[in-house]
């Protein structure tokens, strides 16, 4: 069946005006449209925040839960119900600091879940504290001196958890998130998509260099599974390996061409590289940095469940029963 | 020798922790059933995995009583006390009678063994006052080792089977058939003949032992069967009854069962039970903690599924939030409670009733939410059966409570028929309200209706947000919290349960004994003996605690005197005042992480009567 974006959107969002969460919902929405599932099939799970706000504008099935458990309660949820499509909606405060466990869990057993982390550096909601991502020296109203603690890297939290999944779009730039969305969905296991997403209240400019597509023409890179990593504003920069890394070089400067220039193996079962492209500060990694195929623990539950039942006799209760030592009395 | 008919015995089998004395007792307790006595067991093991060999800490007890008529308890104390080593003896005397036979492997009994169980001298019977004439001391090892000579099993090996000389040794003292438990040795080992083969010679060893050499000092004892209920019976732990309650209950309602659960002591045998019944299509997530354990389940419940969640008091304090999530979404959660000692980790292989106001109270905001206790290890499948129902058709987290006492015990059970069981019809909503259907309807009986996803034409949004009564949007409106809290609080209100029944002297009694949940089986015993001293004395005892049965308050009122008699401080007597206007109860409390002692409630009780 054919939808469009009107078959999935719901209710009026409460966000900022230029909050990213409403860039980021109008890409969700077309994207379920282009993908297509039904929204009587699709389940959009979300914890507590700000961005976790987001199932009460979908027209789907879903749950504004509780603070951090947006990933168990997803992962109960599709293991229960496995031909149910699970969205599960978080921000790096729901997802990495209170849910910390919860994502690196799903990602090492491999839910088929499509996990959208939106990252804006920030506690939003309860204006304005610093989160986990927050980089080291950050200043907010819980750390006026500045923050004495390093941030979490999304994408390592996960390659770190076994994560067989990692993508990333900047929220205002709709074509780049549509295309990792339908990405994660297409998928089979957890998906991590991080989303760069501004708040426009408490960490405005936090993502700048990326956040308009002048900026991303200058400082991102949008790989693609196969091609060679070329950016800039001509193609004009491109990314080697060096050592143990990997880094940016400007073409015809240094002696590197672009047959120096890696090709991005999204595929790759070794981690190593796309770790160090997610890790990159400039340019911005974006797209599908790491999709690569394993078994996922819902279909694995089905297929134990399917593979026992053949082995075993016994397929209700009263056969159970009989499996027990039994005695009469007469 | 002379042959005594008794009533009931007790047998305490004791040792290592590895000398296998639970199985020991389970076969002897299988045995037993068989010939239709009636039999409650009880586990008692040390908290350490494996404490060192022949340590004080690291004994292991396991308690069998057998009876004629219903025995209600494992029994205070034994009448015949197996002690596998010294540091057995040292620790499991005080659980002995008087007059018990005391049955010891006096291969275990050297220097060195004396020595790790703190003995100062070699007469280790006269260190303890034991009566050397009740004692039956044998070579227990050496004969072992002796049986198995030519069996080509390794000492190691061999020494595994020192539990199964005890075992013949004890059934030859109650003359009892030794086929059945070559039987069940059969099946046990039915992939290694030679184990059971082994096994088997041993128990025939004992046997004989004990014929040929003891028949001048020992009693034999015989165990009449009387009551007799025919029927087809299994012997089950509370923790199995508790999971084939849910399996029950899953397949009545034609749902799929899930169990998100961490595991704890004493609660992890349920898990292990549900994890093992993949071809009844149960599926079972070991989570990352206590949290995504009841996270999980709610995940599980929203998709359509039986969701249930087990775990002890330290995971309740963990589950609280999503136990909360689940009360304000109105979805349906068993939420298992296998009671242990408090506070924090506490004593976590003990039993305690400790948790009952954390599970009638223990979240934030007005959160009320159905709690159900089992009084037996076989009532534990009825309990669970009946949460599950409730829970389903009331679209409400019930908090089911058990404890380490009745998950670890055992009874035989009388294997249900599901047919018998009544339907359960959780409020799916109706296809007529199609286009006028918003998520907190409900219907006569307040309950909201459940529209679980894959239905085209109720995609709808649950959350922890309070909502609009009439449209389901999230709602700060003070008007409509007060009305949401209300009708929260009046579903649960109206959940119909069984009516308080009172056992014993029930229209004249001069004390009326209240209790809930694992100390049935002891107050039921307690009660019985005043009134065979002649007392007029009643029992009445709760599952339902809440909502509690309607007539509770008449009940309570009746009697000239009432006592409350809980494992822990009063928390039961505290809700009864707080929900029976009026009701000052006389208390009688213990909070030792062991079950109660029959004796010492009669005479609590009977000066609570003289009083």
């Amino acid at each position: 069946m054919a939808y469009t974006n009107n078959d999935f959107k719901k209710g009026q969002p409460r966000w900022c005006p230029g909050c990213g969460d409403h860039f980021f919902l109008a890409s969700l929405h077309k994207a379920m449209a282009e993908i297509g599932v039904d929204p009587w099939n699709t389940a959009v799970i979300s914890g507590i925040g700000c961005s976790s706000r987001l199932p009460h504008y979908m027209a789907t099935y879903g749950m504004n839960t509780i603070h951090g458990r947006a990933a168990a309660i997803a992962t109960g949820c599709k293991v229960a119900n496995p031909d149910l499509i699970v969205w599960q909606v978080s921000g790096d405060g729901d997802g990495l600091a209170i849910g910390g466990n919860h994502f690196i869990h799903a990602n090492r057993r491999n839910i088929n879940l499509n996990m959208i982390l939106l990252n804006n550096r920030i506690y939003g909601l309860t204006k304005g504290q610093y989160s986990p991502t927050s980089p080291r020296g950050f200043v907010s109203k819980s750390s006026p001196y500045g923050t004495v603690e390093d941030p979490f890297r999304p994408a390592e939290l996960c390659f770190g958890a076994r994560g067989h999944f990692f993508a990333r779009a900047v929220a205002t730039d709709a074509p780049g998130t549509i295309e990792v969305l339908k990405a994660a969905y297409n998928h089979k296991g957890a998906s991590v998509c991080e989303i760069l997403q501004n708040c426009v209240i408490f960490n405005n400019g936090t993502h700048d260099a990326v956040y308009d597509k002048v900026g991303r023409a200058k400082n991102a890179i949008y790989l693609k599974h196969g091609e060679k990593m070329l950016f800039g504003e001509n193609n004009e920069y491109g990314i080697v390996q060096e050592g143990f890394g990997v880094k940016a070089v400007k073409l015809g400067e240094d002696g590197y061409t672009e047959a120096d220039v890696l090709v991005h193996d999204a595929k790759c079962e070794d981690n190593t590289l796309q770790l160090k492209l997610a890790e990159m500060e400039w340019p911005v990694a974006l797209g599908v940095i790491r999709d690569v195929e394993a078994p996922t623990y819902d279909d694995s539950v089905t297929a134990q469940i399917e593979e026992v039942k053949a082995k075993k006799k016994y397929h209700n209760f009263a056969e159970l029963l009989e499996t027990n030592d039994i005695w009469t009395v007469q | 020798m002379e042959i005594k008919e008794k009533e009931s015995v007790v047998v305490r089998f004791s040792g290592d922790s590895g000398d296998g004395m639970q199985l020991a007792g389970n076969i002897f307790s299988t045995v037993s059933a068989t010939v239709g006595n009636s039999i409650s067991t009880f586990p008692d093991y040390p908290a350490d995995i494996r404490a060192p060999q022949g340590s004080l800490t690291g004994v292991s007890g396991f308690q069998v009583h057998i009876g004629a008529g219903q025995v209600y308890t494992p029994g205070d104390q034994c009448d015949v006390l197996v002690a596998m080593n010294a540091a057995a003896l040292k620790t499991q005397y005080r659980y002995a009678k008087p007059d018990a036979a005391i049955i010891i492997d006096t291969d275990s009994f050297g220097p060195k063994d004396l020595e790790k169980a703190q003995f100062k001298t070699e007469d280790y019977l006269g260190e303890m006052n034991i009566d050397p004439d009740r004692v039956i001391a044998c070579p227990l090892t050496t004969m072992v080792k002796d049986c198995l000579a030519d069996s080509g099993m390794d000492v190691k090996s061999m020494l595994k089977c020192r539990n199964m000389f005890a075992l013949g040794l004890v059934c030859w003292l109650f003359d009892r058939d030794l086929d059945v438990a070559f039987n069940f040795l059969k099946e046990k080992f039915a992939k290694k003949p030679e184990i059971a083969e082994a096994n088997i010679k041993v128990i025939q060893a004992g046997y004989d032992y004990g014929h040929n050499t003891h028949s001048s000092v020992a009693n034999v004892y015989r165990i009449e069967t009387k009551n007799k209920v025919p029927g087809r019976y299994m012997d089950i732990t509370g923790n199995k009854a508790t999971a084939y309650g849910f399996i029950a209950a899953a397949e009545k309602a034609g749902l799929k069962l899930y169990l998100g659960s961490y595991p704890i002591t004493p609660a992890t045998d349920v898990l292990h039970e549900l994890s093992k019944h993949k071809s009844l299509g149960v599926i079972t997530v070991q989570c990352e903690d206590e949290i995504a354990g009841c996270a999980s389940a709610v995940g599980a419940s929203f998709a359509g599924a039986l969701a249930v969640t087990s775990t002890s008091g330290p995971g309740i304090c963990l589950k609280s939030e999503a136990m909360n999530l689940a009360v304000i979404m109105e979805l349906p959660l068993v939420v298992l409670d296998v009671q242990r000692g408090g506070p924090a980790t506490g004593l976590p292989t003990k039993s305690e009733q400790t948790d009952l106001l954390q599970a009638l109270f223990g979240r934030n905001g007005e959160s009320p939410m159905p709690v159900i206790a089992a009084a037996s290890p076989t009532d534990c499948f009825d309990a669970a059966y009946q949460a599950a129902k409730m829970a389903l058709e009331h679209m409400t987290p019930v908090i089911l409570m058990t404890d380490a006492f009745v998950a670890n015990g055992s009874g035989a059970f009388k294997l249900p028929n599901l047919a018998d069981y009544p339907a359960i019809n959780p409020p799916y909503v109706p296809e007529e309200l199609r286009g006028s259907w918003t998520p907190y309807m409900r219907n006569e009986e307040g309950v909201r209706y459940w529209a679980v996803p894959g239905r085209q034409g109720f995609e709808h949004i649950l959350g922890g947000l309070e909502k609009d009564d009439k449209t389901g949007a999230i709602s700060t409106n003070p008007e409509n919290h007060d009305l949401m809290t209300r009708k929260r609080q009046a579903k649960i209100d109206a959940i119909p349960v069984p009516d308080l029944e009172v056992l014993g002297d029930k229209d004249d009694a001069e004390l009326l004994i209240v209790g809930f949940g694992g100390t049935y089986g002891h107050l039921h015993a307690a009660m019985d003996e005043l009134r065979n001293k002649g007392h007029k004395v009643a029992l009445a005892h709760f599952r339902n605690i809440n909502p509690l049965p309607k007539n509770t308050a008449e009940v309570l009122k009746k009697y000239p005197k009432v006592v409350v008699a809980e494992q822990n401080m009063g928390q039961l007597a505290g809700w009864l005042r707080m929900k029976v206007d009026g009701f000052v109860p006389e208390k009688y409390n213990e909070v030792k992480g062991q079950p109660f002692v029959v004796n010492e409630l009669v005479e609590a009780f009977k000066k609570i009567m003289n009083k």
